[in-house]
């Protein structure tokens, strides 16, 4: 607290030239201050880094190679476990704290009122979406690849002796774990649009849920035929081939995987700034 | 400047804006009244641009808002007291604002302790009470230094000491030469803050005057009489633009002469009064009276039945809304 001279006279005079200015790089500062200055990012930031770390870690810990893996539900690449497998036993659950993290950032706006405040700084209205996304998808794909890293590290030590262990130089562990927090960062670009196109924190982290985790169980209804062809391409699926180690047959290279979940996120988005540009608050 | 040019916004059917025109001038506090759902949150946030417009145009200090470089320098808005994350302290929601403009911590600093919120600064804001939403609010609202500054009922839940503050921070902006503009439904609070009056009903212009046009003809609220003569004084009185009424046999309601007149002519004539007293209309029973007929949620009159004379009972003049 500083003290200063009580100024009777308010804080200024109406000389009309002024540096204020909006810009991309300002607004981009502006949601970033946002971002960090809320405990609830904090907060879903740490759960899926946790969750992601913790799972990597007790699976690998866990595995022996005559049961299936136990901790938690069958982690990517299906039943043929690996090393880097094991450790991105938890993405699915960072997946949906980062997806929630988006939600939390975006449609968070809407619930509070705070969108009128920020879009009456930024009548643009687009710059909002970008910075959102600019922000939150990096800090996303920085911290769960950390968080990948450490979890196969961590949990190397407990293959020890296993048939599947593999170190940080083998072929492919560093692009799959890589590929698990690109994945991440996706995600939560993903969380964001969802919540300025949806504008309910509930209902987007719903769809979120329901497009991530029920929509590949939902298509397995469908006959056979269609279903191999479409499987691949659910944004789930196609997001899973990106940080597999080895590419399964009814998957997606991990480059199409990405190009395909990349492509999901773009469309999502696409609709999101849509809706912000034309529609009331 | 805020330049409304036949102003309308339709959802579905209902027509909340109807094609109103107005303009706010630098220099003065413009108060903008009308009955709840009369559709000033509407207008307000058509002129920020939340809401487009579905007909006409709004301009700000000559064109529309999102077309200014820097929005918050040209018009600085308190819309809902709750347009603010709570789980952001003031000084952070604020400082997120100000970063999009290139706004200087000092200056965050400044309207902080403007706002009287220096020792609230770091809570967050969920734990405020509605005054210091409200004061946060304003906070905000002149965060940019702004040519315009435009409140949406401010003074709503400020206690005594924070709607002084109000009513003498907006003088002085418009002494500085802004524009102020500020909503309300009570008539007697923005007679005491406002110059001029921009008054709706059901989305249309019912007034645009100054308080001082309005208080005035809402003085002519008539002088009422008691006398035991009472038709021989309404001749004595009858003039072309005097009319009178009679409430009861020894009362009479005389518009169009004052009491003084009233007086002389009585005394001229040897006519007894009983009473005599200039009938002052409250701002707020004017108001009311003006926008009656326009009222969106009306409560149903307490006492329909006595449809009295209405007129001479200024009290009830507003109550009784349409006592039919």
């Amino acid at each position: 607290m500083t003290v200063t001279s009580l100024a009777p006279a308010p804080a200024s005079t109406p000389a009309r030239t002024t540096n204020y200015k909006v810009t991309g790089p300002r607004v981009l500062r502006s949601e970033w201050a946002k971002f960090w200055s809320l405990r609830s990012s904090w907060i879903t930031l740490g759960v899926a880094v946790v969750l992601l770390v913790l799972f990597g870690a007790i699976a690998s810990y866990t595995y022996s190679p005559d049961a299936v893996t136990t901790g938690g539900p069958p982690g990517p690449g299906g039943g043929d476990s690996d090393a880097v497998g094991l450790a991105l036993t938890g993405v699915t659950f960072a997946s949906l704290a980062v997806g929630v993290l988006g939600v939390l950032l975006s449609a968070g706006e809407y619930s509070t009122g705070m969108i009128r405040s920020t879009l009456a700084a930024v009548p643009r209205r687009l710059p909002i979406l970008w910075s959102k996304a600019a922000v939150l998808g990096p800090i996303a794909l920085v911290l769960t690849t950390a968080g990948a890293l450490a979890a196969f590290l961590l949990g190397s030590p407990g293959l020890d002796g296993e048939k599947i262990a593999l170190s940080l130089g083998d072929d492919g562990v560093l692009r799959s774990l890589a590929g698990a927090g690109l994945y991440l960062g996706l995600v939560a670009v993903f969380g964001v649009a969802l919540g300025v196109l949806l504008r309910s924190s509930a209902g987007a982290i719903a769809t979120l849920v329901g497009v991530l985790l029920i929509l590949p169980g939902l298509a397995s209804l469908l006959p056979d035929s269609l279903y191999d062809n479409i499987n691949p391409y659910f944004p789930s699926n196609a997001g899973s081939a990106v940080y597999a180690l080895h590419q399964s047959s009814d998957a997606l290279s991990p480059g199409a995987g990405l190009a395909v979940f990349a492509g999901w996120v773009a469309l999502t988005l696409a609709a999101a700034a849509f809706r912000l540009r034309k529609t009331d608050v | 400047m805020i330049e409304a040019r036949e102003l309308t916004k339709r959802y579905g059917d209902k027509t909340v804006v109807d094609n109103l025109s107005f303009t706010v001038r630098p220099g003065e506090v413009t108060g903008f009244l009308g009955p709840n759902g009369a559709g000033k949150s509407t207008t307000m946030r058509m002129i920020v641009g939340l809401d487009s417009p579905t007909k006409g145009s709004v301009t700000v200090g000559g064109r529309s808002y999102a077309g200014h470089a820097a929005p918050l320098h040209e018009i600085g808005t308190l819309l809902e007291a709750r347009s603010v994350h709570p789980g952001r302290s003031a000084f952070n929601h604020l400082m997120a604002l100000a970063y999009t403009h290139g706004i200087p911590r000092s200056r965050v600093d400044e309207v902080i302790e403007l706002a009287g919120l220096t020792s609230v600064a770091g809570k967050r804001v969920g734990a405020f009470s509605l005054g210091m939403g409200q004061r946060l609010g304003i906070a905000s609202a002149l965060l940019g230094d702004p040519a315009i500054v435009m409140l949406d009922e401010p003074v709503n839940g400020l206690d005594p000491e924070g709607v002084l503050w109000v009513r003498n921070l907006l003088r002085s902006l418009a002494d500085e030469g802004r524009a102020v503009m500020l909503s309300s439904h009570l008539m007697s609070e923005t007679a005491l803050i406002a110059d001029h009056l921009v008054i709706i009903g059901r989305g249309r212009l019912l007034a645009d005057t100054t308080v001082d046009d309005f208080t005035r003809e809402a003085g002519g609220g008539g002088v009422k009489v008691a006398t035991a003569e009472t038709a021989k004084l309404r001749s004595l009185l009858a003039g072309p633009d005097v009319t009178i009424s009679s409430s009861s046999a020894e009362e009479l309601l005389v518009t169009g002469r004052d009491a003084r007149e009233i007086g002389a002519i009585a005394a001229q004539h040897g006519v007894v009064l009983y009473e005599l007293t200039p009938q002052s209309v409250s701002l707020e029973a004017a108001f009311m009276e003006l926008t009656r007929d326009v009222v969106e949620y009306q409560s149903a009159p307490a006492d329909a039945a006595r449809a009295d004379t209405g007129q001479a009972d200024t009290e009830r003049a507003g109550t009784a809304g349409k006592a039919a």
